[in-house]
């Protein structure tokens, strides 16, 4: 949920709006936000699953320490949303979903 | 090898006036961080700071950051961003992985430590689930990026860290169902509790988090009350649908690098945990190595900034970029204005405490 109006910060200006790709479907995302902001901010809080067990995960630290938070980012896997900076068109997947190979691999 | 007069590590309160403090002496200073912007937890500070004038009480946390970074810079500090030290070696070598991903050894005379503190996770069934987040992730979340994480949060633990962000979730039009205290008491300060009663917040203390629920993300959470040993009542069961919960159960300092450098700890439970020893000068049991801020045990960015002023003079003077009589002087007016902070009924304990880690560096050194 974006919040576009602030008692203390006022308005959201000067934004550079761009489009991203997450796990094929195109959202809007600012220039220059975690990653992981743009997803929440379009209403989704689960980032990865967990690969043995396939539970889901998000954000905790927001400080890039916990790495509760990594997708694959433009085919690097393990990039953690809540420090990496949104570029325009970059493609996002969710890691460790069942029929990822790497998934599968570690469930043996 | 690049040399480097003092070097800091971390842009944040603590670093940034350590930083410009040696930098206004006169010292050649490296400031590195890993993040991507500069100022640590200070822009997401937006309420308006305590104390007094002297602390800049009145002024909110960002415009503090503001300040504070613009007279880094001007007194000639260089500040590298997305860097990140992956080890400090004998001598004061350190090793940094630089913003375009190359390595670089540095060589420093004196080496400032201000990587802060990270906040303590909190075990409950459940307590994976997307949506459980610490609440300094929603407060950056909210305040930097401007992004709700859900409309209804229940926040877990009632020192400032969870009365401020209950408020600020509130400013930025979320709604808090509740906030969870398993002492008897709030553990915050009164005028930041008293804002969120006055909002609507029930503030339930002597309850716990049972558990979370939910499938993709959290859906709700069931709270129960305890008893004066903290075991859960059966039948006091509590239900809260909610789509965030936060958890301000505390920080603890990120002291990785002062271990890596032999630095001497001890234990301080109520500051945080582990903790590298320090002098008066902020100086570790290692030479010419000095911590500043939450990573000396967690305490506010006020005392954070008076603490990185310390170890600022303190290392420009080692330098000889000041006399020892000068920075004394400069080093007593720092003193005083943490004094004050350290008093009333929240700094007693951490006036106590660091008196007690700053008597344990004098008793190593002597023997």
């Amino acid at each position: 949920m974006r919040v576009h109006q602030h008692p203390i910060l006022g308005a959201l200006k000067d934004e550079v709006w761009v489009n991203i790709e997450v796990d094929g479907t195109t959202i809007c995302a600012r220039e220059g936000e975690p990653i992981a902001a743009a997803i929440m901010a379009n209403g989704r809080l689960k980032l990865r699953h967990t690969r043995k067990r396939q539970e889901p995960r998000g954000v905790f630290c927001g400080i890039g320490r916990c790495t509760d938070c990594v997708m694959t980012v433009d085919g690097q896997s393990n990039v953690r949303t809540c420090v990496t900076a949104v570029k325009a068109g970059m493609k996002i997947q969710t890691q460790g979903m069942t029929g990822d190979g790497e998934a599968e691999e570690w469930k043996k | 090898m690049e040399k480097v007069e003092i070097l800091v590590v971390g842009a944040g309160p603590a670093g940034l006036s350590a930083a410009m403090e040696a930098a206004k002496l006169g010292a050649q200073v490296r400031v590195v961080d890993e993040n991507q912007k500069p100022g640590g937890q200070l822009f997401k500070q937006i309420h308006k700071f305590f104390g007094s004038k002297d602390h800049l009480a009145g002024t909110r946390g960002y415009e503090i950051g503001s300040a504070l970074l613009k007279n880094t810079v001007e007194m000639g500090a260089k500040i590298d961003l997305n860097t990140v030290v992956y080890g400090i070696y004998p001598d004061r070598q350190v090793g940094i992985i630089t913003a375009d991903k190359s390595h670089q050894l540095l060589q420093a005379e004196k080496i400032i430590l201000a990587t802060g503190a990270s906040e303590n996770v909190l075990a409950f069934p459940g307590c994976t689930l997307p949506g459980i987040m610490s609440a300094g992730a929603v407060q950056t979340m909210v305040n930097i990026h401007r992004v709700l994480p859900a409309s209804n949060v229940l926040m877990i633990g009632s020192g400032n860290v969870g009365l401020i962000v209950s408020y600020q979730i509130l400013q930025a039009g979320g709604h808090v169902r509740a906030l969870v205290e398993a002492a008897p008491q709030i553990g915050g300060y009164g005028v930041h509790a008293a804002k969120i009663s006055r909002a609507g917040v029930p503030i339930l203390t002597r309850y716990t988090i049972k558990c979370a629920y939910g499938t993709d993300q959290v859906e709700g959470a069931t709270i129960i009350a305890v008893d004066d040993s903290f075991k859960p009542i059966g039948g006091t069961e509590r239900e809260f649908s909610v789509g965030c919960i936060a958890i301000a159960t505390g920080l603890t300092p990120l002291a990785e690098l002062a271990s890596l450098c032999g630095c001497t700890f001890t234990y301080v439970p109520r500051l945080g945990g582990m903790l590298p020893i320090h002098s008066e000068d902020m100086e570790t049991t290692v030479p010419g190595i000095y911590v500043a801020g939450d990573i000396t045990g967690v305490e506010e960015a006020s005392t954070a900034m008076e603490e990185g002023r310390l170890a600022g003079i303190a290392a420009a003077a080692a330098l000889g970029h000041v006399s020892a009589e000068k920075a004394n002087l400069m080093k007593a007016q720092v003193w005083s204005r943490i004094n004050t902070l350290r008093t009333g009924k929240f700094g007693q304990y951490r006036q106590e405490a660091k008196g007690k880690i700053m008597n344990e560096r004098r008793a190593l050194i002597v023997n």
